[in-house]
């Protein structure tokens, strides 16, 4: 698919404060504290949920867009952690911005939701039908006590003002490809809090075969190889997937390096790939061109292809980047990690 | 207890207020004040109009909250702040992001919108702003 | 206005009455006053209960019939009044009113809580409605969190000690040992203070007025019943004010001064022609150490950010200067919230009347209350002198 004339006028991401060292679940669990798939990750506060979050990361996006929200047509939110299970989160970001007359949906679809709310915003932005809109990605990813999860699964956000391409664009939308199959490797039925998975199920054919697709297919079809990328970004439930994604792919360290986050704040889900691209723009140069390739179980991949454009030198610092998030952090235990994640039940 | 405190409409007919910081102000005296209301509080003026309140300001007092009300509990230890914004308004709030040993008066503090109440774990989630240190 | 005279005083002991309900208590408390008057149920014209949380605690409102019905005097007029922990103050002020502007010549005014049905979180979150439910309870402050509010702000500006505010408690506790009706007959140290639990930093469990059940009431009549009593059972009501402030403390401009203190001072004094150092007896609303600092600045006994002092150097004992809540205060004579006014006007006419046993100040002629609703959203002052 390939896009004209829309591009990302703002961004903003939000991480969460609080810190788990994955040693420390570990301790508790009696896993080698060396052999675990992240250093940290984010944990919410007992205030924050996938909703306070999106609107922290929206309201940085806003500030870098220098637009009133009254042209606001459309706030797309995709999250698999909603507040709710019945009653969505989109229609108070939209109260919380003080706008009334615009498409508000929240979009359950797995960590894919959010960059799928992305295309869906660039649909809506380049039929004409809205000026702008925002697509917002956010998810307090949930780990059962004990499970392999419990030492990835995170909290963040980030959001994106989507609008026609005009003068002071930050990033302009090149193409965009999707790729799916019915490959149920990580799933949450209905009234459950937990979800479960498929151990290594969730490698060979659901990871690494829809990134691999949604990519080669986005580069086919746009005529590009990785070489012509100066980043890359790609789904991050862990550090080694991406890493071996990108090797497969034909891709170096030097352009995941901006992109790959996990490490530092573990799998923040819907919200993973936008935080590190998020992090990429906080650190390209104009002209950079940047493949983001998300991924969400049972629900596939989507890739998008954008190139930096000079907005983002006078944008970049009116809010605070990702870095300004992961480095403010404090560490918690295990004990009040379970009572921010309301794990103990009385 | 408290189930008349579990109403919804009482809850959002104030959301406005609460999630945007929407404050008054005396065309006649010019005094601001948070919520809005429709008769200033200094001067008796009925001529208030809606102001969009700073969203920064400073610590004035705290408290650290060991005893809640019920609808708070299993959230203790907290911390409940007054706060002048930049404006010189004053809001009562929760400040959020840091250890009951480490907040101070006077520290420098920013708004942001988190969880308040929860009305039952079946009930709604009462958002609203709170305060967090801005970190340097 | 008709002058205005308490010929009658009964309270029940203030503590946990597992044995006694809201309508006990008030039928106790109403009993004793009517004894002690010497009148019968049948000269009783009008009641006014003060009270906050029945409807929260107990599940019943509508106080002023309950009564009638349960004292046995259906027919009169009654009628809740309320005023957060003012409850009682206000409804000794209507009571004053009614017999004051000619229209009753005996009303009971009377004041009843009983908190100690409900655990210390759901009373904690009734006592929190005296303040702004949607912009202060919300935040998940309790009432004695508004209060810490003050308190670090006054340590802060006037440079203040914790313990030299908390040397109110150690005050009160002393004056209670001799008190018949007061919850904790017990004195304790300044350690014992400081090393109690925190409640809401950095206000400590000592440095608050206990959950107590209790209620009080007061025989007022007109001067034409007065004439029937010898002299040295009436104390004359010679002021009754009430005054109100900005209700929640981030719309006050200074939130260590309680403005309707200075208000409602004002009036009474004006109201009774008397100076403030004509003032003997002082019974404040010390719910919790810091307020009973602040009220003796803001009542004029002090200067601001000075009313420790007077704690300090012994000038609020029995023999000091300006002898303050000799039979134990809020903190250890009790706070069954919507009775406390009515409490705090019978330890001073006890005082007015001689009657203090061991903490009686030796020739008290004016006596002050001061009831407090809220964070100072109300403040009622009544003066009483002795005939």
């Amino acid at each position: 698919m390939k896009i004209k004339d829309v591009s990302i006028i703002g961004y903003g991401a939000y991480v969460p404060i609080f810190r788990i060292k994955d040693s420390e679940i570990a301790r508790v669990w009696g896993r080698d504290p060396k052999r675990v798939p992240v250093n940290e990750k984010s944990v919410p506060g007992y205030d924050e949920d996938s909703l306070t979050m999106a609107v922290e990361a929206t309201l940085n996006a806003l500030k870098r867009s220098n637009i009133s929200p009254d042209i606001i047509g459309a706030i797309l939110v995709g999250s698999e952690s909603p507040p709710y299970a019945v009653k969505p989160s989109a229609t108070v970001i939209a109260e919380v911005l003080g706008v009334s007359r615009i498409v508000a949906v929240d979009m359950e679809f797995a960590c894919r939701a959010g960059t799928t709310a992305m295309q869906n915003v660039i649909g809506m932005v380049g039929s004409g039908m809205i000026e702008a809109g925002i697509a917002i990605g956010t998810d307090t990813a949930q780990g059962r006590p004990g499970d392999e999860l419990e030492y990835t699964a995170a909290a963040g956000a980030a959001s994106y003002i989507i609008s026609k391409s005009g003068n002071d664009d930050i990033a302009r939308f090149e193409g965009s490809f999707s790729y799916v199959t019915d490959t149920p490797d990580f799933w949450r039925r209905e009234g459950e809090r937990f979800p479960r998975h498929g151990y290594r199920f969730t490698g060979e054919p659901a990871y690494f075969h829809h990134i691999y697709s949604a990519a080669k297919g986005l580069m086919d079809e746009l005529g590009l190889k990785p070489q012509d990328f100066a980043h890359v970004v790609f789904h991050q439930p862990n550090v080694k997937f991406p890493t071996r994604m990108a090797k497969q792919l034909g891709f170096n360290k030097e352009q995941l390096k901006y992109g790959l986050l996990s490490g530092y704040i573990g799998n923040t889900y819907a919200a993973a790939s936008l935080i590190g691209l998020a992090n990429v723009l906080d650190n390209a140069k104009v002209g950079d061109r940047i493949l983001v390739v998300s991924f969400g179980s049972g629900a596939g991949s989507d890739a998008f292809s954008i190139i930096v454009e000079d907005g983002i030198l006078s944008k970049r610092d009116l809010a605070p980047k990702v870095f300004d998030y992961i480095s403010r952090k404090k560490y918690i235990d295990y004990s009040i990690y379970s009572k921010f994640r309301r794990n103990i039940v009385m | 207890m408290n189930t008349f405190i579990n109403s919804v409409p009482r809850s959002w007919r104030e959301r406005k207020y609460k999630y945007r910081l929407i404050g008054g102000i005396c065309k006649k005296c010019n005094a601001t004040f948070y919520p809005y209301r429709g008769s200033c509080p200094y001067c008796g003026s009925d001529d208030i109009e809606e102001v969009n309140l700073p969203k920064k300001g400073r610590l004035i007092s705290y408290t650290i909250i060991y005893s809640p009300p019920s609808e708070f509990r299993l959230k203790q230890p907290y911390i409940v702040g007054l706060i002048e914004l930049e404006d010189g308004t004053r809001i009562i709030a929760q400040i959020t992001d840091v250890d009951v040993n480490e907040v101070k008066d006077g520290i420098e503090v920013e708004a942001v919108f988190r969880r308040y109440r929860e009305q039952g774990a079946d009930g709604i989630i009462e958002y609203g702003i709170k305060f967090r240190p801005i970190s340097d | 206005m008709r002058r205005v005279y308490v010929c009658g005083i009964g309270a029940t002991p203030i503590g946990e009455h597992w044995e006694l309900s809201l309508r006990d208590l008030m039928v106790l408390a109403a009993k004793k006053a009517l004894e002690d008057s010497t009148l019968t149920k049948r000269d009783i014209e009008a009641v006014y209960i003060g009270n906050m949380s029945s409807g929260i605690l107990q599940g019943q409102e509508h106080l002023g019939s309950l009564f009638a019905t349960w004292f046995g005097i259906p027919g009169v007029s009654a009628q809740k009044c309320e005023a957060a922990c003012a409850s009682g103050g206000v409804a000794f002020h209507q009571a004053f009113l009614a017999v004051a502007s000619g229209m009753y010549d005996v009303v009971v005014a009377m004041g009843v809580e009983k908190m100690s049905d409900g655990n210390t979180y759901d009373v904690t979150s009734a006592l929190i409605m005296a303040d702004d439910q949607e912009y202060v309870a919300f935040t998940g402050s309790s009432f004695v969190g508004l209060n810490a509010l003050i308190y670090r702000r006054y340590m802060e500006k006037f440079n203040v000690k914790h313990e030299d505010i908390a040397m109110f408690a150690v005050h009160d506790h002393k004056y209670a040992v001799n008190n018949p009706l007061a919850q904790y007959r017990k004195a304790v140290t300044l350690e014992t203070v400081l090393n109690s639990p925190i409640v809401a930093d950095p206000l400590r469990l000592f440095e608050c007025a206990p959950i107590g059940d209790g209620a009080a009431a007061v025989i007022l009549c007109s001067e034409e019943v007065a004439k029937k009593y010898k002299s040295d059972r009436l104390v004359e009501v010679i002021a009754s004010s009430v005054a109100t402030d900005i209700l929640s403390l981030h719309n006050r401009k200074d939130i260590v001064t309680l403005n309707a203190t200075k208000l409602a001072m004002n009036k009474a004094l004006k109201m009774s022609k008397i100076d403030l150092k004509d003032i003997d007896i002082v019974e404040l609303h010390d719910a919790f150490t810091i307020l009973g600092v602040i009220h003796l600045e803001d009542m004029g006994f002090a200067e601001k950010g000075k009313g420790w002092m007077l704690v300090k150097d012994g000038e609020i004992e029995k023999d000091g200067k300006i002898p303050t809540n000799l039979m134990g205060g809020l903190k250890a004579r009790g706070h069954p919230v919507g009775a406390t006014g009515i409490y705090e006007v019978i330890d001073v006419v006890t005082q007015l009347r001689g009657e203090g046993g061991r903490n009686q100040v030796d020739d008290a002629e004016i006596g002050l209350a001061q009831n407090v609703g809220g964070v100072g959203g109300t403040v009622t002052i009544n003066l009483f002198r002795r005939l």
